[in-house]
């Protein structure tokens, strides 16, 4: 029943023999590493998380078969770790990104390209959520405020850009691995260029290895 | 706003880190008999009695918790292998050995649950014990070298656990060096929401630590 990741995947064409050995539990694994130690929200996988829906309701349906058809409590146990497993990781996937929506909700409504990132139901949302918290300033706090400070995301009228709005810290340091040799690029503000070997640990700017993340060049570890 | 990361949501929880490693693939000698299993991770089996065979370490740790099978200890979890880390950790200030990046994690749960199947179980564990000791002792020794501004540093066969146990504090204090070691430009007085220190790279240096 291991499905194996097929056209969904963005990982490069020379990392074919691992692509296709690669089960759908392991990439989804890697997302949910990435999205926990990634101070901004990731682009959202869609085809993965639809297949990895699927083998759980599928596997569900499988468990309860077998629960009422006399297969060794034995076996079906260990059926339904693997699941919860499997539940586990995909639960604590959508939390994750649910817990950066709600923290940057602001940032996001003002972005599309952040917008981008996220599912349907993750737009929804945020809209959702962006309206509630501006409704309950104003209707608790910013109402009774002087004029001039009235606005959500502006600090007073003066102020010439919105400058209240929590923006994820994209230099803050991450802990990485690459996967294979990674010839020397730039690090981001400085002119060093840096080289990563595969399989060793680098701590450095989330800024200077932003793109080779969402490419599945470098993980977060 | 000092350049402060939410903990909560980039921190992975000691028990995570275990879930993680419980993925890796250990070698048990069923003792029974049982069809193949299609799981959504993968496929494993069939088992025979008396025939090792390569299971993820949550599977291996669930059939020894029933008594069904025992779990042979991985290669680098021997008192000779052991003893040559150790020594050798002790001899370097700065170099890390080569160990499985989850040694940690999973040499606890075979303690735990599979204590009879390690040979000189007693030994093994002090190794253990003693090897984190002094490796965390180089982490610690070697943080306290970094003292200037670093855009990026290179550490070499850092376990799992040492990673997470490390990784606030040291994305803390380099961002703190990155912020307050930089050349700053004396902020304009007029434009009051310009936050954005021009930064004049001259003193960046990259760590290599081996």
């Amino acid at each position: 029943m291991a499905s194996e990741a097929g056209e969904g995947s963005t990982a490069g064409m020379d990392d074919y023999e691992t692509l296709i050995s690669t089960t759908d539990v392991e990439l989804l694994k890697k997302a949910w590493r990435n999205e926990k130690a990634a101070p901004e929200i990731l682009r959202f996988e869609t085809s993965l998380i639809q297949r990895i829906r699927g083998q759980i309701q599928l596997m569900e349906e499988n468990i309860e078969e077998f629960a009422g058809s006399g297969i060794d409590p034995l076996t079906v146990s260990l059926y339904q770790m693997d699941l919860d497993r499997t539940q586990y990781l995909f639960r604590s996937y959508l939390r994750i990104r649910l817990q950066k929506i709600e923290k940057y909700m602001f940032h996001i409504s003002k972005n599309p390209e952040v917008q981008s990132r996220l599912s349907e139901q993750e737009k929804g949302f945020a809209i959702r959520c962006a309206d509630d918290m501006e409704r309950h300033l104003e209707e608790s706090v910013l109402s009774k405020l002087p004029d001039n400070y009235q606005d959500i995301v502006k600090q007073s009228i003066i102020s010439e850009e919105s400058d209240m709005i929590p923006e994820p810290q994209l230099d803050s340091f991450v802990v990485c691995k690459s996967r294979r040799f990674l010839g020397p690029f730039q690090l981001d503000g400085s002119d060093e260029l840096l080289e990563m070997k595969p399989d060793e640990l680098c701590i450095i700017h989330y800024k200077s290895i932003r793109e080779r993340v969402q490419e599945g060049d470098i993980d977060l570890v | 706003m000092a350049g402060q990361s939410d903990p909560q949501l980039s921190l992975f929880s000691a028990e995570e880190v275990e879930f993680i490693a419980e993925d890796e693939m250990v070698k048990i000698v069923p003792n029974l008999r049982m069809d193949a299993l299609n799981f959504v991770c993968g496929d494993f089996g069939p088992f025979f009695p008396q025939l090792a065979t390569q299971v993820p370490l949550w599977l291996a740790v669930a059939l020894k918790k029933r008594g069904k099978c025992t779990i042979r200890p991985p290669q680098w979890m021997t008192v000779e292998k052991l003893t040559q880390v150790l020594e050798a950790e002790r001899d370097s200030q700065r170099v890390f050995e080569q160990l499985p990046f989850h040694y940690v994690e999973i040499s606890r749960l075979l303690f735990d649950h599979a204590r009879d199947d390690i040979p000189d179980v007693y030994m093994v564990r002090s190794l253990i014990e003693d090897i984190r000791d002094v490796r965390f002792h180089k982490v610690e020794t070697n943080l306290e070298s970094l003292n200037e501004r670093a855009f990026a540093l290179k550490i070499n066969n850092l376990s799992a656990m040492e990673v997470n146990i490390v990784r606030p504090f040291v994305g803390r204090a380099l961002q703190a060096f990155y912020k307050h070691d930089s050349p700053d430009l004396i902020p304009d007085q007029d434009r009051v929401s310009d936050r954005r220190p021009q930064v004049a790279n001259n003193a960046t240096r990259r760590h290599l630590r081996r």
